[in-house]
C-alpha cells in the first residue's frame, strides 16, 4: 500500500461520484426523461464534445495495451498509433451536421433509432440492437478487468474488492447521472488523461537523459527500435496501413462515438470539437506511445510489458504525482466503461423495449426501467468480470472491429445515399458481422492486413448491391423516407 | 450536386456534403503525408538515418511535424470553409 499514490485516486473517485450527484439533480428536473438521460438533452459544447468523444474513444488500451506494445515494438508502433489523429476530426466531418441534423428531424436518441427511421425495417433495429448489446457487452466486462487490475496493483487490494471498488464508483454516476454525468466526467477525464500524458513523458525523458541519449539506447540494444519496420521487422507498411480502417476512419461506425455526433449543442460547438479533438487525441497517442517507448530506455527487459505504465509512473515519478498520472488510465477505462453502459441499456429500454414491447409506457415507469436496466447490466457485467470465460476476452477483442464492419455503411450511406434502403443495410449487417467473425477465426493478417479490412469491402459491396437489387420492394415507403429526412 | 428542379431540398444539406468532402480530402492527404515521410525515409538502413530534434527523420517528418501540419489544417478548413448553420428544422423558415 502506498498512501501517496492512493490519495489522488482517492479524490478523484469522490469528484466523479459528486458529478453523477449534480448530473442528477438536473435530471430531476428534465421533461423528457429518455432524451435526457441517454443523450443529455442535446447540449454539448465544443470542449465537452471533443473530450467525451476522445474519453470514450480513448479506452484501457491506449494507456496500458497500447504503451506495452509500443515498449516491445519500437517507433513502428508509434507511427501505427498516430493514425489515429484522423478519428479527431474525420467522425464530425463525415456524420457532422448531416447526422446532427437528420437526427434532430426523426427525434432520434441513439444510433438505432436513426436507423429505425431511415431504414423502417423491424429486422434492421433488431440485428443492430442485438449487435450492439452483444459486442459491447463484451468489451465492456475486458474494460472492468482491465479497470481491476489497475485498482489492485495500485492498492494492494484483492482482485474481487478492486473490482467491487470500480464496478460501484462507475455504477453510482452512471445510474443517477446518465447521459450528462458520463460527458462532464468524460470531459474531467479528458484533461486527466492529457495532463498525465506530459506529466509521464516528461519524467521519462527527463529520467533517459533526454531524447538524443534514448535514442542511441534503443540503437545499441536493437536498431530496429527506431525504424517504421517494429523490432523484429514484422510491422509492413500494408499491415500498418489497414489500421488506417481500423482505428482511423472505421470509427465512424462505432455506435459509441456515433452517438457523441448527434449531441451537441449547435454547429460552432462541432468546429470547436473538430479543433480540440484532432489536438487531443495526436498528442495523447504521441505522447502514451512515446513515453512506452522510451520507457525502454529507462525500465529495460520488463517481463510484461503490460505494465510499463504503472511501472514508469512509480519510476520516475514522485508518490503523490504517480498518483494522478494513475488516475490517466483510470480515467480511460471509466469514461470508456460509462459510455458502453449507457449504449447497452439505451439498446436495450428504448430500441428494444419502447419500440415492440411497450411503445406506450408511461413516463415514471420508463425512468424507472432506464435506471434498473442500467444497473442490472452494469452487476451482471460485475459477474461476469469476476471470473471471465475465455471467449469474452476473445469477443472482445474483435468487439470494436465487428461493430465497424456492421454499422459503417448502414450509417454512412444511410445518410448521403438516397438509394440505399433496408435490404441493403440488413445484408451489409449480416456480411460485416460473419465475414469479420470468420475472418478473424480462419484466416487472420489476411493479404497481411488487419482482418477489419476486407469485411468492410465487402459489407459496402453487399450494401450497394443489395440496395440496387431491393430497390423495387416497398418502393412507396422507401420515396416517403426519402422525401421527408434527405431531400 | 443533387437535381431537384420540383422539390425544394434542405438548403443544408449541399453544405453539409461538400464538408463532409473535405473531410475526405484531408484524410486522404493526411494518409499520404504519414504515410510518404514514414517509408520514404524510413526504409533506408538505420546507420544513414539522419536526426531532427533527437527523433529519426522519418518519424519526426511524419509523426511529428505531420501532427502539427494536420492541426493548423483543421484549424484554417474550419475557420474558412464550414459554415455556421441552424441544426433545429424550425429555424429554416426564413432561410433561403
Amino acid at each position: 500500500m502506498n498512501l501517496q499514490v492512493i490519495i489522488p485516486l482517492l479524490i478523484f473517485l469522490i469528484i466523479i461520484f459528486l458529478i453523477g450527484v449534480f448530473a442528477s439533480r438536473k435530471l430531476a428536473n428534465s421533461s423528457s426523461f429518455v432524451q435526457d438521460y441517454f443523450l443529455g438533452g442535446r447540449e454539448l459544447g465544443g470542449l465537452l464534445l471533443a473530450m467525451t468523444m476522445v474519453a470514450t474513444y480513448g479506452s484501457a488500451s491506449s494507456f496500458i495495451g497500447g504503451p506495452g506494445i509500443a515498449y516491445q515494438t519500437g517507433l513502428g508502433w508509434v507511427l501505427l498509433a498516430m493514425i489515429q489523429v484522423v478519428t479527431g476530426y474525420f467522425v464530425l466531418t463525415i456524420l457532422g451536421k448531416k447526422f446532427a441534423i437528420i437526427a434532430r428531424k426523426m427525434k432520434a436518441i441513439t444510433l438505432i433509432d436513426f436507423l429505425k427511421e431511415r431504414y423502417q425495417s423491424k429486422w434492421v433495429v433488431l440485428l443492430s440492437a442485438s449487435s450492439i448489446i452483444l459486442f459491447l457487452f463484451s468489451a465492456m466486462a475486458a474494460q472492468w478487468i482491465g479497470g481491476a487490475r489497475l485498482i489492485e496493483s495500485i492498492t494492494g487490494l484483492s482482485y474481487i474488492s478492486a473490482l467491487f471498488v470500480f464496478a460501484a464508483s462507475v455504477l453510482v454516476y452512471v445510474i443517477i447521472g446518465g447521459f450528462r454525468a458520463v460527458a462532464i466526467t468524460d470531459g474531467m477525464q479528458g484533461i486527466i488523461m492529457v495532463v498525465g500524458t506530459v506529466v509521464i513523458l516528461a519524467g521519462t525523458i527527463i529520467a533517459g537523459g533526454g531524447i538524443p541519449t534514448i535514442m542511441s539506447d534503443l540503437m545499441a540494444e536493437n536498431p530496429n527500435l527506431i525504424t517504421p519496420f517494429g523490432a523484429d521487422g514484422s510491422l509492413t507498411p500494408l499491415y500498418v496501413s489497414s489500421f488506417w480502417i481500423l482505428v482511423g476512419v472505421g470509427v465512424v461506425g462505432l455506435p459509441q462515438v456515433a452517438i457523441r455526433a448527434m449531441s451537441y449543442k449547435n454547429s460552432k460547438a462541432m468546429h470547436a470539437a473538430l479543433i480540440i479533438g484532432t489536438i487531443v487525441v495526436g498528442f495523447i497517442m504521441l505522447g502514451m506511445h512515446l513515453a512506452g517507448v522510451f520507457g525502454r530506455a529507462v525500465l529495460p527487459g520488463l517481463d510484461t510489458p503490460d505494465t510499463v505504465m504503472p511501472l514508469l509512473a512509480l519510476h520516475v515519478l514522485p508518490g503523490w504525482l504517480a498518483g494522478i498520472v494513475l488516475a490517466a488510465p483510470m480515467a480511460a477505462i471509466m469514461s470508456t466503461v460509462d459510455s458502453l453502459l449507457l449504449i447497452v441499456s439505451s439498446s436495450i429500454v428504448k430500441d428494444v423495449y419502447l419500440n415492440y414491447i411497450r411503445p406506450d409506457a408511461p413516463e415514471k415507469n420508463i425512468k424507472r426501467i432506464s435506471i434498473g436496466v442500467t444497473a442490472v447490466v452494469g452487476v451482471l457485467v460485475f459477474f461476469m468480470a469476476i471470473d471471465p470465460p475465455a471467449f469474452l476476452i476473445t469477443l472482445n477483442l474483435f468487439a470494436f472491429g465487428g461493430l465497424e464492419a456492421a454499422f459503417i455503411w448502414p450509417v454512412v450511406l444511410g445518410l448521403y445515399w438516397k438509394a440505399g434502403n433496408a435490404v441493403g443495410a440488413l445484408a451489409s449487417i449480416f456480411t460485416g458481422v460473419f465475414t469479420y467473425i470468420g475472418i478473424t477465426i480462419y484466416y487472420p493478417d489476411a493479404f497481411g492486413m488487419h482482418s477489419v479490412v476486407i469485411p468492410v469491402m465487402l459489407s459496402l459491396l453487399a450494401y450497394i448491391m443489395c440496395s440496387i437489387v431491393g430497390r423495387n420492394r416497398k418502393r412507396q415507403e422507401h420515396q416517403e423516407i426519402i422525401n421527408k429526412y434527405l431531400l | 450536386m443533387h437535381e431537384n428542379k420540383k422539390r425544394k431540398g434542405d438548403w443544408r444539406y449541399p453544405i453539409a456534403h461538400r464538408e463532409a468532402w473535405i473531410g475526405i480530402a484531408i484524410v486522404l492527404f493526411h494518409f499520404a503525408w504519414w504515410y510518404g515521410f514514414a517509408y520514404g525515409f524510413g526504409s533506408k538502413p538505420v546507420e544513414s538515418y539522419t536526426y531532427i530534434l533527437g527523433f529519426p527523420a522519418w518519424f519526426f517528418y511524419s509523426c511529428i511535424l505531420g501532427f502539427f501540419f494536420i492541426i493548423i489544417l483543421v484549424i484554417l478548413v474550419v475557420r474558412f470553409f464550414f459554415q455556421d448553420l441552424p441544426l433545429e428544422s424550425d429555424e429554416e423558415g426564413d432561410r433561403p
